[in-house]
């Protein structure tokens, strides 16, 4: 198939994971520990375990540390509370994502809510919501708007040609998020070993790859922008490695076929028109990080259903045994969690990351169980 | 017959029923002991006895949506997978039963056409559709139709295929392409706004398997790869057996657009439902000579041997990817839910 198994050659891939080890594996014994390179993206750990990438790289020069990067994964409780609350008024046909219904909240998940009676429809695009709208002029038809940078001109740009329509009954339930925030939230906790970042490939063809600047130029951490098939990743390894290897912190683009120096100006500009920063936003795992999420600005008033319909609006502590936190930050691997494949698992995720098959704590189980030798006894009791 | 929907009294018992099974079921099924009419098929036990020592025996209920797709319908749906239940057991499927249940305000002529597409492939499967019961349910309380099938087959003396059988060294194979009734499915139901010419691939499996039997009496393992797809089999052989399987991703058989489909949705085609495939576990002496009677035969035209089975990791399904890595084949948590980006 053309334009995915160019980025699948085994040939290349050898040949970059020999290049790698040959860099990685001298810093590696001279730091006493693998070098800790931190996939920022959700794509990124899907691909990762996906293809098997982690199985070719040397374990005792390279560890990846799976980043927050997955927005249904830190998608917290009392947000879904909320969605299952919109989702049960009759009156409300509740629009989302497909893998945006298995997340739970504290009342359950959309799946559950649709369930047992509510009217939740999975759309592919925030534009399948508006035509729904059109179609149910009679019922307020809500978006589930969430995502990082990547999907926030599609909502901005639908909710503008909804006014230009006049469409009263359509609204969104924001709860997009921004990257750049967060990975300074990652930075500044005090017990971080990261060496160096993949950064995100999709948000950055939104944004750009100025906004990473911080990274190089503050904290002094090599970053590469990466696309997403298996060569991608391995070239992006191979360049953060490079950096490192030579001294150099610089913000690098891997991704030159997507993303533009200075992002999508058009896409920026309806983001800007729609959107604005809150002054924190809760991330499930993480806790709130300031200006890390954005809701609609009050002339759009009319298009927000955090405006439009009363919401429970509560803050909903994480289960306390969760360590999703932990595994965030690179200080826990997923199986080193205390529940899981125990108490969470991808059929009833109790943390973050066991939701989505981006999260990390669902790819290792998923995918990697077999590196993993203390759950096997919980996940054999599975079978 | 002047009403040219389903109503209640299609279901009472009395006239409308009477004439529903005359002019539209009897026609298509078209049988002499279906034609009797009375409240059970009756079955010679010595015609039985003279095939086989044992009896096979299956039932599974159909209630796909669309109920026709490119490819198929749900009668062809509920013929086939009934009699590819009773097949891969090794079993000559003979003999089907039919429950439908219908929704008040289905149209006559959508039932005609399906109840003779099972007929259609009840004849091209060589079964005989011998009993069977209508039900009518207020509009609502069905989606259109709902079709049970169970069958009888027979097993002839000396055949043992079963999950447990699968052995280190054993060749893992599958009779064609991956998927296609998965994404037919999908983009049948046209909410994707995604187009390709991908055809259910629906089809009866005995004569393959009884191709297959032909060559290779002592096949060790063989499942048609339904619902959960080719993964959730070799995990049933995986575990059932004590065994590890590792599979070729380079190997495995796949149509392009379905291929297409799952990289821009985000599916593993090993998970994607199939509805005439079959997943086999044969002895490695005999692989090449199974491979060839497969693709000799018209329903295993693209049969591929895609892995073998291993003493270790038991109970897990490892795939080696094509760009080099190893990967776990876990069982199917859920539905295949499409990522957001």
């Amino acid at each position: 198939m053309r334009y995915a198994d160019e980025f699948r050659d085994p040939e290349k891939a050898r040949a970059l994971v020999a290049e790698i080890t040959r860099l990685a594996a001298p810093l590696a014994a001279a730091l006493g520990r693998p070098l800790q390179i931190m996939e920022v993206c959700g794509g990124h750990t899907h691909t990762i375990f996906r293809y098997g990438l982690k199985a070719m790289l040397p374990e005792d020069a390279i560890e990846f540390v799976h980043g927050p990067g997955c927005p249904v994964c830190v998608l917290p409780m009392g947000r879904v509370d909320d969605c299952v609350a919109l989702a049960r008024d009759p009156n409300i046909i509740f629009t989302t994502f497909g893998d945006a219904m298995r997340v739970p909240g504290s009342q359950g998940s959309l799946l559950q809510a649709k369930a047992n009676g509510a009217d939740v429809r999975m759309v592919y695009s925030p534009l399948d919501a508006l035509q729904i709208a059109r179609d149910n002029p009679e019922r307020e038809v809500v978006f589930f708007a969430l995502g990082f940078e990547t999907t926030m001109p599609s909502t901005a740009l639908t909710v503008l040609q909804a006014r230009r329509e006049g469409i009263g009954n359509f609204s969104l339930f924001c709860n997009h998020i921004t990257i750049p925030a967060t990975m300074r939230a990652i930075l500044n906790s005090p017990d971080l070993k990261l060496d160096g970042f993949l950064g995100p490939g999709h948000v950055s063809m939104v944004i750009g790859n100025r906004p990473y600047d911080f990274i190089a130029q503050e904290y002094r951490r090599p970053i590469v922008v990466s696309g997403f098939e298996p060569l991608d990743l391995l070239q992006s390894l191979w360049m953060v490695i490079k950096q490192i290897a030579e001294g150099r912190c610089e913000v690098e683009n891997q991704y030159k076929r997507i993303v533009p120096e200075h992002g999508n100006e058009q896409a920026l500009a309806a983001v800007d028109e729609v959107f604005e920063l809150r002054e924190f936003f809760e991330w499930r795992g993480l806790g709130s990080i300031d200006h890390s999420g954005v809701r609609m600005r009050p002339s759009f008033a009319a298009f927000d259903a955090e405006s439009k319909f009363l919401m429970p609006n509560l803050t909903v502590a994480d289960p306390k045994s969760c360590q999703c936190g932990d595994v965030l930050k690179g200080m826990i691997k997923p199986h080193q969690c205390r529940v899981f494949g125990s108490a969470c698992t991808p059929e009833k995720p109790l943390g973050a990351l066991m939701v989505s098959s981006e999260g990390a704590c669902a790819a290792y189980y998923q995918y990697g169980r077999l590196d993993v030798k203390a759950p096997r006894a919980a996940a054999d009791a599975r079978l | 017959m002047s009403a040219a929907t389903v109503t209640m009294a299609h279901g009472g018992g009395g006239r409308a029923m009477r004439g529903l099974i005359e002019k539209i079921i009897l026609p298509a099924f078209d049988n002499p002991t279906l034609a009797t009419l009375e409240d059970q098929a009756r079955l010679a036990i010595a015609e039985l006895a003279a095939l086989g020592d044992r009896l096979a025996f299956t039932t599974d209920t159909y209630v796909v949506t669309p109920i026709e797709f490119p490819g198929g319908d749900i009668g062809k749906l509920a013929v086939c997978g009934t009699v590819n239940d009773l097949a891969v057991s090794g079993a000559r499927p003979l003999y089907l039963s039919c429950g439908l249940v219908l929704e008040e305000g289905f149209p006559l002529a959508d039932l005609e056409r399906i109840v003779q597409s099972m007929g259609r492939a009840a004849r091209e499967a060589g079964v005989a559709i011998v009993t069977g019961d209508t039900k009518v349910v207020e509009r609502g309380a069905a989606d259109r139709v709902f079709i049970n099938t169970a069958g009888v087959g027979v097993l002839r003396p000396g055949l043992n295929i079963a999950a447990t059988r699968a052995q280190p060294g054993d060749a893992v194979m599958v009779n064609g392409n991956l998927g296609d009734h998965g994404i037919a499915i999908l983009l049948a139901r046209n909410e994707l706004a995604l187009s390709a010419s991908v055809q259910s691939d629906c089809q009866p499996l005995h004569g393959l398997i009884a191709a297959m039997l032909g060559v290779c009496p002592d096949i060790h393992c063989l499942r048609d790869a339904t619902r959960g797809g080719v993964a959730t089999v070799l995990n049933e052989f995986a575990v059932s057996s004590k065994v590890g399987i590792r599979l070729r991703e380079a190997d495995l058989p796949l149509d392009d657009g379905v291929r297409g489909a799952c990289e821009i949705l985000g599916l593993d085609p090993l998970y994607l439902a199939n509805e005439g495939k079959l997943v086999a576990i044969v002895p490695s002496s005999r692989a090449e000579t199974v491979l060839a009677a497969m693709r000799a035969h018209p329903a295993g035209r693209d049969a591929a041997i895609v892995g073998e089975v291993c003493a270790e990791p038991a109970g897990h399904v490892i795939l080696s990817t094509a760009i080099g890595g190893d990967r776990v084949v876990d069982m199917l948590v859920g539905e295949q839910l499409p990522r957001i980006c």
